[in-house]
């Protein structure tokens, strides 16, 4: 896989097509498992979509009583494993960018897996073939490049803890990592 | 390889093939109704044994799984609630091993594949293993050669007439189960060939291999009655060869593949009693937005946990990161790229 996957939360205009074209992923039909959520409705209209990151050492699989979650040899982080999950939602808690869901009927986890049965053929993610605004962008990182500003980043640092992902997000030109602070989002104005 | 080895895990492996060997041993009138033909079985039995306890102790070594196994009993065994757990315990068992209604909530098709596959097994297990430890055997009844007397660990169980209902029904109790195993694994198969979801991640050693070894098993066994009982035992011990060879590289593959999840997913029920008492006791709000996301019991195992693992989610003033419910997890990518350009808009 040489496309990459960018996510530029400030381009999202809420308008939930990734949400909506989520759900026909053939991994998880009809269950949608991208999150958008409303940053802040009494003081802006921002609203921000989450994909899972895909971390190189994921937070949500060491976490996992039941060793549930595996990579591909490609770095995608996958959903648990039917047989194993247990329904702890151990990953649900822990995971640093709050992705997996749990769900209460069959009792285990299920999560973005970038569309694994279209990825892994080189079709794009259903999010990121929707997105109008390229809020979610699947493509190559030249072509990226050529057209926007910015700098892919895909180093966080939460606390004391660093986490290395798959997918970068779009921060201003040098960035090299973006610190995790507990920012007060109603206080983030122009 | 052997240095590698894990010491709790061997000694508990060891101990727990001993004990099956010495079971063996005495179980069957110390091997007097033990067939040496099926030493190879017993073999592989035992080694399965030592495999399957070896990876279920390591597994149990993992930081979080030992949290929840260490809890798990913990609630479970309270004296207080001894009584209520113990109806809980029954009614999980009911539902989630026996009928396995989790897996109908997925899909009724894969909830029937299942229950046929599952039950097919150990149904088939509970047959065999004693009948290959010796621990079950039968005689012909010597006032009545017409009649079988069945003994268990040499204790007389009954007996019946060989030529009856029960007879021909105990005589063929593996053909049901290798029925149902085929029909499951049929109806398993069809999702793997043509589920586009499932046919992106599955993996031949992990959703093939043990499809092939039930089916090789179901129909090798079904082969030997049809020998008996429609070609005259033509080419049966040929055929006894073969259905060894594939029970005994299933009793082998046993606690590397798929189906350890047999011995593992049943965690579930200590989870469960986990969840209980995550309701009963205080919960914990988020640190940000004050609403209440998880119980303060799981999200301090968490932190123990994670310490454990050698994560670090603390802020130096303090703040630690487990005390973020998702929802605000979710914003702060968000909320964080914008400050970082400087409000709203974008670059």
């Amino acid at each position: 896989m040489n496309s990459v996957f960018i996510l530029d939360p400030a381009r999202c205009i809420g308008c939930q097509a990734c949400v909506h074209a989520c759900g026909e992923c053939g991994t998880h039909r009809g269950v949608s498992m991208i999150h958008l959520e409303c940053m802040d409705r009494a003081t802006t209209v921002q609203t921000t979509p989450q994909v899972c990151m895909h971390c190189e050492n994921p937070t949500c699989a060491q976490v996992c009583p039941a060793d549930a979650i595996k990579q591909t040899p490609d770095g995608v982080v996958q959903s648990s494993l039917k047989p194993r999950c247990i329904g702890c939602q151990n990953c649900v808690l822990a995971c640093p960018f709050g992705v997996p869901k749990y769900d209460a009927g069959p009792d285990q986890m299920q999560k973005c897996d970038m569309c694994y049965d279209r990825t892994s053929v080189g079709k794009r993610p259903m999010c990121a073939t929707v997105c109008p605004s390229e809020a979610l962008y699947f493509g190559s990182m030249e072509e990226w490049r050529d057209r926007r500003q910015g700098t892919p980043v895909n180093t966080f640092r939460f606390g004391g803890q660093t986490v290395k992902t798959k997918v970068y997000t779009v921060m201003p030109a040098r960035s090299e990592r973006i610190d995790i602070r507990l920012t007060d989002i109603a206080g983030v104005k122009r | 390889m052997l240095r590698e080895m894990d010491r709790k895990g061997t000694a508990n492996g060891l101990a727990a093939s001993l004990l099956l060997l010495a079971a063996i041993y005495f179980g069957s009138g110390q091997l007097r109704h033990f067939d040496p033909a099926l030493i190879a079985y017993t073999s592989a039995t035992v080694f399965a044994v030592f495999g399957i306890v070896y990876r279920y102790s390591v597994w149990l070594q993992r930081p979080p799984t030992e949290m929840y196994w260490r809890r798990g009993w913990q609630f479970f065994l309270r004296p207080a609630q001894l009584p209520k757990n113990l109806l809980m315990l029954a009614r999980l068992f009911w539902n989630t091993i026996f009928l396995q209604t989790f897996i109908k909530r997925r899909s009724h098709l894969r909830w029937a594949a299942h229950l046929l596959l599952s039950w097919g097994t150990i149904a088939a297990c509970m047959v065999t293993f004693p009948l290959v430890f010796g621990w079950i055997h039968f005689e012909a009844d010597p006032q009545d050669p017409a009649a079988y007397q069945a003994f268990a660990f040499g204790f007389h169980a009954g007996t019946f007439p060989a030529e009856s209902p029960i007879g021909w029904f105990t005589f063929h109790i593996l053909d049901f189960c290798a029925v149902a195993v085929i029909v499951g694994m049929a109806l398993a198969m069809r999702r793997r060939v043509s589920d586009p979801g499932a046919t992106s991640v599955q993996q031949f050693s992990m959703d093939f291999v043990p499809i092939i070894l039930l089916f090789s098993v179901s129909v090798t066994g079904l082969m030997l009655t049809a020998s008996v009982t429609w070609m005259e035992g033509h080419n049966y011990s040929f055929l006894a060869l073969l259905h060894a060879f594939s029970v005994i590289i299933t009793l082998l593959y046993l606690p590397f593949g798929k189906f350890f999840h047999i011995f593992q997913r049943p965690a579930n029920l200590g989870v469960r009693f986990y969840k209980e008492e995550a309701l009963r006791t205080e919960q914990a709000a988020c640190a940000r937005c004050g609403v209440a996301f998880a119980s303060r019991l799981q999200i301090e195992d968490l932190k123990t946990v994670e310490e454990q693992l050698g994560m670090s989610w603390q802020y130096a003033d303090g703040t630690h990161y487990q005390d973020i419910c998702p929802t605000c997890r979710r914003k702060m990518l968000g909320a964080n790229q914008l400050e970082a350009i400087g409000g709203p808009g974008y670059l």
